[in-house]
C-alpha cells in the first residue's frame, strides 16, 4: 500500500535468554498517530530502539516506506549494512525519554549539526531549518541557550526541532515525557499534538493516557512482547477487551479528581494550557 | 658553606639553549607522537572487534609496565646486537617515550571516550550519523573537556620524562647540564637551573591547560 509508512512483520527480539519481543506485526498509514501503552518489561521501548536499528532486531522484516529494509540473505536472515542503516535513521527521527541533547552546543547547534553534516547544508540554510523547527516547538527564543540552561520541557522540546530538521518520514517517541516535571509535560504533549495536526506520522510510547485518547488515531496495548490488544483510543482505552489491558487501565488510573470520577472506565484527561518560559 | 655562583651558566648559556632546544623537540615529538598513538589505541580498546582490543591492551600493558629508561637502554643498546642498526640518541629516545607516553595516553582517551553516556551515542545515530561522524562531532568534543586534567597531568608528565634520554648521551636539557656541571665543578648550579628551567617551561603550559579548563567549564 503506498501510504503504510511502516509494516513490521513478525519481529523477534533476544537478549541472551530473554525473549523480549515475541512477533510483533504493526503497520502505521501516513499522517497516523500511533500510541504504545503497556507496563514496563512489556517491550515497547525495544520495540521503538529496533524500528531505530539502536537494537538489532532479530527475525523478522520491518518495511519503510514500501521497501524492505536491510538485505535478505539466502539463508533468509537479513542484514543490515551500516551505511543503510544511518540512511535509515536520517529517515526516522527519535526523541528520546532523557533528550540526549548534545551538551557541548547551542540548541540551535543541535538542530542543525544533522543538516549540515548529512544533508549538505550551508551554515546559513542550516540556521534556517533550525529556526523554523525550533519557531514549530515554541521554543526560537531559546536558539542561543546551552541544553544545561534550558528546562527539562525546553530541552525535549529541542530534542523534537533536532528531530523534525533532517525531514524525516516518521518519528518515534520513546517515553519522551516521563522524565520531566509533571509542569513541564503539557508543554512537550502540546508540541507533539501540533506535529499530528501538521501531518506528521508518528508511533508513539507513553503512559500519558489522557494524550492517547486525545491525539492517537490508534492505540497498541503490548504485553510480554507481542501486541495484546490494539484499536481505536475509544475501545481501547475506554472498552477494553482483554483483562490484562483492564488491569492495565485500572493500576494507571487508580486516583483521580473528582470531575473524572464519573467517567468510568477512564476518560480524558485535559491538557494543561501552553505556558511559555 | 656553598657559594653560589651562577655567573658560568651565563656565559655557557648558549650551550644551555642548545639543551633546551633538545628537551623541547624530544618533548613535542613524543607528545604529537603519543597523542596519535593515544586515539588508535583508544579506538582499539574500545572496538568491536576482540582482536583489536586485545592488540591494544596488550600495548598498553608492555608499555606502561617497563621503565622508560629501560625501554631507552632496550632501543640503544639492544637493537644494534639484534640488527646491526645502530639508532642515533635522538631516535631511540624518541621512539621510546612517544610508545611510552602513547600508552599512557590511550587509557587517558579510553577513559574519556567510555565517560560519555551511552544516551549521546543513542542520539547521534537517531540523527543519522555513523560511529566517525558520532565520534568527531559529539564523543571526542566532550571527551576532550573531561580528560583535559588528566591530559595536561600526562604532558607534564611526558615532558619531564624526556630527562632519561640524557642517559644515552642525548643532549637535552640535563645532559648539558650534566657536561657543564663536570666541566666546572658546579654541580648544585646546573641542576638548580635544570630544575628552574623545567618549571618555566612547564608552569606556563599548566596555566594554559588550568585556562582551557575553565573557558571550557563555562557550557554543559
Amino acid at each position: 500500500m503506498a501510504d503504510e509508512v511502516l509494516r513490521v512483520e513478525g519481529l523477534h527480539k533476544h537478549y541472551g535468554p530473554l525473549h523480549v519481543l515475541r512477533g510483533i506485526d504493526l503497520t502505521v498509514r501516513r499522517g497516523e498517530a500511533v500510541v504504545i501503552l503497556g507496563a514496563s518489561g512489556s517491550g515497547k521501548s525495544t520495540l521503538l530502539r529496533c524500528l531505530n536499528f539502536l537494537e538489532m532486531p532479530g527475525a523478522g522484516r520491518i518495511h519503510l516506506e514500501g521497501r524492505l529494509v536491510g538485505r535478505e540473505a539466502r539463508d533468509g536472515r537479513i542484514r543490515y549494512p551500516n551505511r543503510e542503516l544511518s540512511a535509515l535513521r536520517m529517515r526516522v527521527g527519535m526523541v528520546f525519554q532523557q533528550f540526549n541533547l548534545f551538551p557541548h552546543m547551542t540548541a540551535e547547534r543541535n538542530v542543525m549539526i544533522g543538516p549540515m553534516k548529512l544533508r549538505g547544508l550551508s551554515e546559513a540554510e542550516a540556521r534556517r531549518v533550525a529556526a523554523a523547527n525550533l519557531e514549530k516547538v515554541g521554543i526560537l527564543e531559546k536558539a542561543r541557550s546551552y541544553p544545561a540552561q534550558l528546562s527539562g520541557g525546553q530541552q525535549q522540546r529541542v530534542a523534537i526541532a533536532r528531530a523534525l530538521a533532517m525531514e524525516p518520514s516518521m518519528m518515534l517517541f520513546d517515553e519522551v515525557t516521563s522524565a520531566l516535571d509533571p509542569e513541564l509535560v503539557g508543554e512537550v504533549l502540546l508540541a507533539m499534538r501540533q506535529l499530528r495536526e501538521d501531518g506528521m506520522t508518528m508511533l508513539i510510547v507513553t503512559h500519558e493516557l489522557g494524550f492517547a485518547y486525545n491525539v492517537a488515531d490508534r492505540v497498541v496495548f503490548m504485553e510480554h512482547g507481542v501486541i495484546h490488544e490494539e484499536g481505536t483510543p475509544q475501545q481501547v482505552l475506554l472498552n477494553p477487551q482483554r483483562p490484562r489491558t483492564r488491569d492495565f487501565l485500572r493500576s494507571h488510573t487508580l486516583f483521580r479528581l473528582p470531575e473524572q470520577m464519573h467517567d468510568d472506565p477512564p476518560g480524558p484527561f485535559a491538557l494543561t494550557t501552553r505556558e511559555q518560559g | 658553606m656553598h657559594e653560589w655562583d651562577f655567573a658560568f651558566l651565563i656565559d655557557q648559556r648558549h650551550f644551555i639553549l642548545q639543551g633546551l632546544l633538545g628537551t623541547l623537540r624530544l618533548a613535542v615529538v613524543s607528545l604529537v607522537a603519543g597523542t596519535v598513538i593515544g586515539l588508535v589505541g583508544a579506538t582499539a580498546r574500545l572496538s568491536g572487534s576482540a582482536i583489536l582490543r586485545a592488540v591494544g591492551t596488550g600495548y598498553v600493558e608492555f608499555f606502561r609496565n617497563i621503565p622508560v629508561l629501560v625501554q631507552i637502554f632496550w632501543l640503544y643498546f639492544s637493537i644494534p646486537i639484534l640488527t646491526g642498526v645502530q639508532p642515533n640518541a635522538y631516535a631511540a629516545a624518541a621512539i621510546a617515550t612517544s610508545l611510552y607516553a602513547g600508552a599512557y595516553l590511550t587509557e587517558v582517551f579510553r577513559s574519556g571516550i567510555a565517560s560519555i553516556e551511552k544516551g549521546q551515542w543513542d542520539g547521534a545515530r537517531a540523527v543519522g550519523f555513523g560511529h566517525g561522524m558520532t565520534m568527531r562531532y559529539v564523543v571526542l568534543p566532550q571527551a576532550f573537556r573531561r580528560v583535559l586534567p588528566a591530559f595536561t597531568n600526562q604532558v607534564l608528565e611526558i615532558v619531564k620524562t624526556t630527562s632519561v634520554a640524557s642517559t644515552i648521551a642525548y643532549a637535552e636539557l640535563l645532559y648539558s647540564a650534566k657536561l657543564l656541571s663536570e666541566q666546572e665543578f658546579r654541580p648544585i648550579e646546573a641542576y638548580t637551573a635544570v630544575g628552574a628551567a623545567f618549571i618555566l617551561v612547564l608552569l606556563p603550559t599548566s596555566a594554559i591547560a588550568g585556562m582551557m579548563e575553565r573557558r571550557l567549564a563555562r557550557h554543559g
